[in-house]
């Protein structure tokens, strides 16, 4: 079968049948997954992209620079693995988890496992942006290290995190739709399932658009929502 | 009261190490307004930087009331740094945060109630005369009234030394000028130890009681205001009271000799000493360079005169000027081969 007799009358019918059936609840699923595991990825990555600021040898509670090594090398690790190929690794953990390793609901752990790492990044990116001046400042009023990072360092890079979170959002969601070929549900999954493999070309499409359409949302709402929280801009 | 005991500190660089001060001794004493004065990498702000022990000194001690900084823990080295502020040449505030909460955060830090740190905030913002700016955010205020803001933080828990470094370095002369008034407000007023580092010596002028020059890190002088002005002993502070003056040093290789004329604060200035001269002892001499200021009420500066003729001349015109009140006379002659200076 090539790719016109993908558009034939009869495969234009059933993509249209099964847009109908599954997309909502796809697209549900999809931003299911994509909210959950953005929450549990921030909800370790923040944390962590502190403590990459914070414990760096010039940051305002130095570690251990061995300890901070491991820390760098274990985020570039998570980080290279191939999502696809992580997902499968962590199949074990998944059903230690979840129980099962099919689904929404367990997509979620591969998911969130790859994007701690990255959001860590991005956090890390977004301290180091405050001004070191301000640092300073908050040290000479007799700031401990933690009111540094939580009054200070983090209040003052609020913009640029909205921002990065935003990224971070899409990109998960952008893993979502990978995790359809492996067994994750959502629109990646009817793209793959019910469009591709079953030739109906029309159900890849409208998954693809369905997503574009999402991506795009969530990124102008975060864009906006960076530049109104910035009282830098106020004038 | 502040003693800064043999104090030195070096920093490792990738050219090695650079030894950032040198051996000073200061003693600040309370109500002081104090100038720290040196051109930029003279050490100045790695100097107030050790009073507040941002930055550990590698030798000597820094005592507050007897007390060695240096020895302190953490927790103890933090409750100084509520009797020691800082305000900065860039201000420093928290730009996501109004001014009201910026005023406040040290006091919020140490654990203030919020009702109660507000109630002190808005007062504080009465003080540095900015009312209705609380609920205002930083990017909305001009330079002036964002170091304002920082004036009111740093004020908040109640210091008894407030550490200035540059703070008003970055904004236009009139600007300056009511900042610097304020902070001599605050200093007379709340009777806070102010300690001002700067590069300019019209701020030193304006405010400050006391002085000491630093340069390459170490003290070159130190005084009371009106004495440094009025004789500058060290070049850097030759070069800082009267940066005209280095030209002068120029023309002075040339064959000739000159008399410099160094008002120490009287009313010298405002007599016509030159055309005095000219009409008394007959002696036409030629400007070469002049600056003078007034430093409150009195006039300081210097005038360089050209002396024609040969030494008699010089000898009369020397003998006339130094009839004249609070005025110092030193001679520079150089007839070819023999060169020198005379007090």
């Amino acid at each position: 079968m090539n790719f016109a007799n993908a558009f034939t009358p009869e495969k234009l019918e059933e993509a249209l049948e099964v847009i109908k059936t599954k997309f909502l609840f796809a697209t549900w699923e999809t931003l299911y997954a994509t909210i959950l595991a953005t929450f549990f990825a921030i909800l370790i990555g923040l944390p962590l992209g502190m403590l990459l600021v914070a414990g760096d040898a010039k940051g305002v509670r130095p570690l251990p620079p061995l300890l901070m090594k491991v820390l760098n090398v274990i985020i570039n690790l998570l980080r290279s693995v191939p999502f696809i190929i992580l997902m499968v690794m962590v199949i074990p953990l998944t059903r230690a988890i979840v129980g099962t390793s099919v689904g929404t609901v367990a997509s979620i752990v591969p998911l969130a496992i790859a994007a701690f790492p990255f959001v860590a990044r991005l956090v890390e990116g977004s301290l180091r942006e405050v001004n070191p001046n301000i640092i300073e400042t908050a040290q000479s009023m007799g700031a401990t290290p933690m009111q540094i990072l939580l009054r200070v360092m983090l209040p003052e890079s609020v913009p640029s995190l909205i921002s990065n979170f935003t990224l971070a959002i899409t990109t998960i969601m952008g893993y979502t739709a990978m995790s359809g070929a492996v067994g994750g549900g959502g629109l990646g999954m009817i793209a793959i399932t019910y469009g591709y493999n079953r030739y109906r070309y029309a159900v890849l499409y409208a998954s693809v658009i369905v997503l574009v359409i999402i991506v795009q949302v969530i990124q102008s709402v975060g864009t906006k929502l960076a530049i109104k929280c910035d009282k830098r801009l106020r004038n | 009261m502040i003693e800064i005991r043999n104090l030195s500190k070096s920093f490792v660089t990738s050219d090695g190490p650079v030894d950032a001060l040198k051996n000073v001794n200061l003693t600040i004493n309370n109500g002081d307004i104090y100038g720290i004065i040196g051109m930029s990498g003279a050490g100045k702000s790695t100097l107030v930087r050790c009073i507040n022990m941002l930055e550990r000194p590698t030798e000597g001690n820094i005592l507050l009331d007897g007390r060695d900084l240096g020895s302190l823990n953490k927790k103890e080295l933090r409750e100084v740094r509520h009797r020691v502020t800082m305000i900065f040449q860039g201000f420093n505030l928290l730009m996501q945060r109004t001014c009201l909460k910026n005023v406040i955060l040290p006091l919020r830090l140490s654990g203030v109630p919020k009702a109660e740190a507000e109630k002190r905030g808005r007062e504080l913002l009465e003080i540095v005369g900015l009312p209705d700016k609380a609920n205002a955010y930083p990017a909305q205020l001009s330079g002036g009234q964002q170091q304002r803001v920082a004036i009111a933080r740093a004020l908040a828990t109640d210091p008894q030394v407030l550490l200035c470094d540059e703070a008003t370095s970055a904004l236009d002369p009139k600007t300056t000028h009511q900042i610097l008034d304020l902070i001599r407000d605050i200093n007379k007023k709340l009777g806070i130890t102010v300690i001002v580092i700067t590069h300019q010596m019209s701020v030193v002028q304006e405010i400050c009681n006391r002085v000491a020059i630093l340069e390459h890190g170490a003290v070159v002088e130190e005084g009371e205001v009106a004495q440094v002005f009025a004789d500058p002993k060290a070049d850097a502070t030759r070069h800082l009271v009267y940066p005209e003056m280095a030209d002068s040093v120029a023309i002075s290789d040339e064959h000739g000799q000159r008399v410099r004329i160094i008002f120490n604060g009287g009313p010298a200035a405002k007599t016509p000493l030159i055309a005095q001269m000219a009409m008394e002892v007959g002696v036409a001499a030629s400007i070469l360079g002049a600056s003078t200021r007034s430093v409150g009420e009195r006039a300081y500066g210097y005038i360089l005169l050209e002396i024609p003729g040969g030494p008699d001349e010089l000898a009369k015109a020397v003998n006339f000027l130094r009839k004249t009140p609070d005025v110092t006379v030193s001679v520079e002659v150089n007839y070819g081969e023999n060169k020198g200076v005379e007090a």
